[in-house]
């Protein structure tokens, strides 16, 4: 079976099943409002111009935030826990195809299911305040959609990483815990990174947090020279920790593969 | 009653038995409360760069403000979440009909049965940053003694729309999530209703109750909330738990067990 056929199976498949959640998916969807409070409390602190951005500034990227977040949701590391828990992966290794695919597609179908919540969303928004409205330059936005899927893989894939350790350990779960502090603080969700001391800017940036969601809200609300960051060091910095946590990745699942042995087995 | 208090102590003593099994998780407890409290008070350094002053909150009077909130995440990670997030496990299994059956109020059992300890961290945190801030901005001890009026009040309040919201998996099994909705909105607890957009400061006073959460005790330990103030959010408090209670009798009428 060629890979094409391959992969529309499983998303149609996905989809189906994401189908039937959309209420629970709709409900996920709303449990992402921290961006749109943190809108509202820097829209009130910046009133008074003492800060980088303007009211309206703040209001854009906030949303871009919000939308941004909609796409690049990750939740691998619960489900492939559950999976190793149960005694549920057997199945998958014994098919001709990594069971990574089969996660992805999950995701990948998921995001599509949201496609209509966030399009109505950013309407809504609108609607109610237009002063926020703005049209991002045709490469800024090129760029923008280019870091939303590479976020989206990075996040997947540090989430997905994580979940090895489920081989080892019940919870692995309770990783994603903490690392999910460094991806609140650091990442531009609460705060963009315009506003952090310039010291601790310059150390984030070496990081892979800010360019999973800073980043590409910035190309798309303000356009690269904003950023400060070109595009040749943003990539640099995400690939080489993609690379290293690609390497880390498949070591774990090797190792963790001879260490598995099912529930009841 | 008596008899109450000593099955709660039957429940709790089980429970901490049972959580000793996940020592582990504690360690992970403690990182992530630091760590979340290092973050926020971070976030808050950055609304005052170059002010002393936000909207009527001093900084030291902001501390409260997040004090109060972290003490309140405590409570709910250690009392809330490990009893109302399991409702639908129960609805969902068929298992509530042996709640139902105890001769026990099963309101009760199932607000009550389970306890953590993961919240310590988070209590001790938010304590220590209401002593910081309450210090630093003159309170005395009977003013710390008063706010723990409003703040049982703040915990009243939430259980009854946690307790709502999670009952209503008794209909819809697939949206146990909601009360993560409710979670995300009560995030902006962390800071003065005062310093949010006239709108928000609607929404999050009469809508979701937020400003009686952690507002009201911050001002009440500042002697700024005047009585009428403490009050209302007491009868909030009053008036969303009785709801609960209704909410509960109507909702069971309607569980048919799984599989059925």
């Amino acid at each position: 079976m060629s890979t094409a056929r391959r992969a529309r199976a499983l998303l149609s498949v996905y989809y189906a099943y994401m189908l039937e959640y959309r209420a629970e998916i709709l409900l996920w969807a709303l449990s992402n409002i921290l961006p749109l409070i943190m809108m509202g409390i820097w829209m009130e602190v910046g009133k008074d111009g003492s800060m980088e951005l303007t009211p309206v500034d703040f209001a854009r990227y906030f949303l871009a935030i919000f939308i941004v977040r909609q796409f690049t949701v990750v939740w691998v590391i619960w489900e492939f826990e559950f999976h190793v828990v149960e005694g549920k992966l057997s199945p998958y290794l014994l098919q001709p195809m990594d069971p990574v695919w089969r996660f992805m597609a999950g995701h990948v179908a998921e995001r599509v299911t949201r496609l209509p919540f966030s399009i109505l969303f950013v309407i809504l928004f609108f609607v109610l305040y237009p002063d926020a409205i703005w049209t991002p330059g045709v490469i800024d936005a090129f760029w923008a959609i280019v870091f939303v899927v590479l976020t989206f893989l990075m996040r997947f894939l540090m989430q997905y990483t994580s979940g090895m350790l489920a081989f080892w350990f019940e919870r692995a779960s309770s990783v994603e815990h903490l690392m999910w502090l460094p991806y609140l603080f650091l990442s531009g969700l609460v705060a963009p990174l315009d506003v952090y001391p310039p010291l601790v800017r310059e150390i984030v940036l070496y990081t892979p947090f800010p360019y999973l969601l800073w980043y590409p809200v910035k190309l798309l609300t303000h356009g690269i020279d904003a950023t400060g960051v070109g595009l040749f060091q943003a990539l640099g910095v995400m690939g080489a920790w993609g690379l290293a946590y690609f390497a880390l990745n498949r070591w774990l699942w090797r190792l963790g593969l001879k260490h598995y042995s099912a529930m009841g087995a | 009653m008596k008899r109450y208090l000593k099955t709660l102590r039957t429940f709790w003593s089980t429970a901490l038995a049972a959580e000793m099994e996940y020592r582990a998780n504690f360690v992970v407890a403690l990182l992530s409360s630091l760590g979340g409290v290092a973050g926020s008070l971070f976030v808050l350094s950055l609304f005052y760069r170059g002010k002393d002053d936000l909207n009527g909150w001093a900084w030291e009077q902001a501390l409260l403000v997040l004090g109060v909130f972290t003490l309140l995440e405590g409570l709910s990670n250690s009392m809330l979440v490990p009893n109302l997030n399991r409702i639908v496990q129960h609805v969902r299994l068929g298992t509530l009909d042996f709640v139902l059956l105890k001769p026990i109020d099963p309101q009760f059992w199932l607000s009550t049965r389970n306890m953590t300890l993961w919240g310590i961290p988070d209590f001790i945190l938010g304590t220590g940053m209401i002593v910081y801030g309450g210090v630093k901005s003159g309170m005395e001890l009977p003013d710390y003694l008063l706010a723990t009026i409003p703040i049982a009040f703040a915990f009243v309040i939430v259980y009854s729309m946690w307790f709502m919201l999670g009952t209503m998996s008794i209909w819809f099994v697939k949206i146990a999530n909601v009360t993560e909705v409710l979670r995300a909105f009560l995030e902006a607890g962390k800071y003065p209703v005062t310093m949010y957009p006239t709108a928000y400061q609607f929404f999050f006073t009469f809508v979701i109750p937020v400003a009686f959460m952690t507002s009201v005790p911050a001002e009440t330990m500042l002697g700024q909330a005047t009585s009428t103030r403490i009050l209302i959010g007491g009868a909030l408090a009053l008036l969303l738990l009785l709801a609960s209670r209704l909410w509960w009798r109507f909702a069971s009428r309607y569980y048919t067990s799984a599989s059925s």
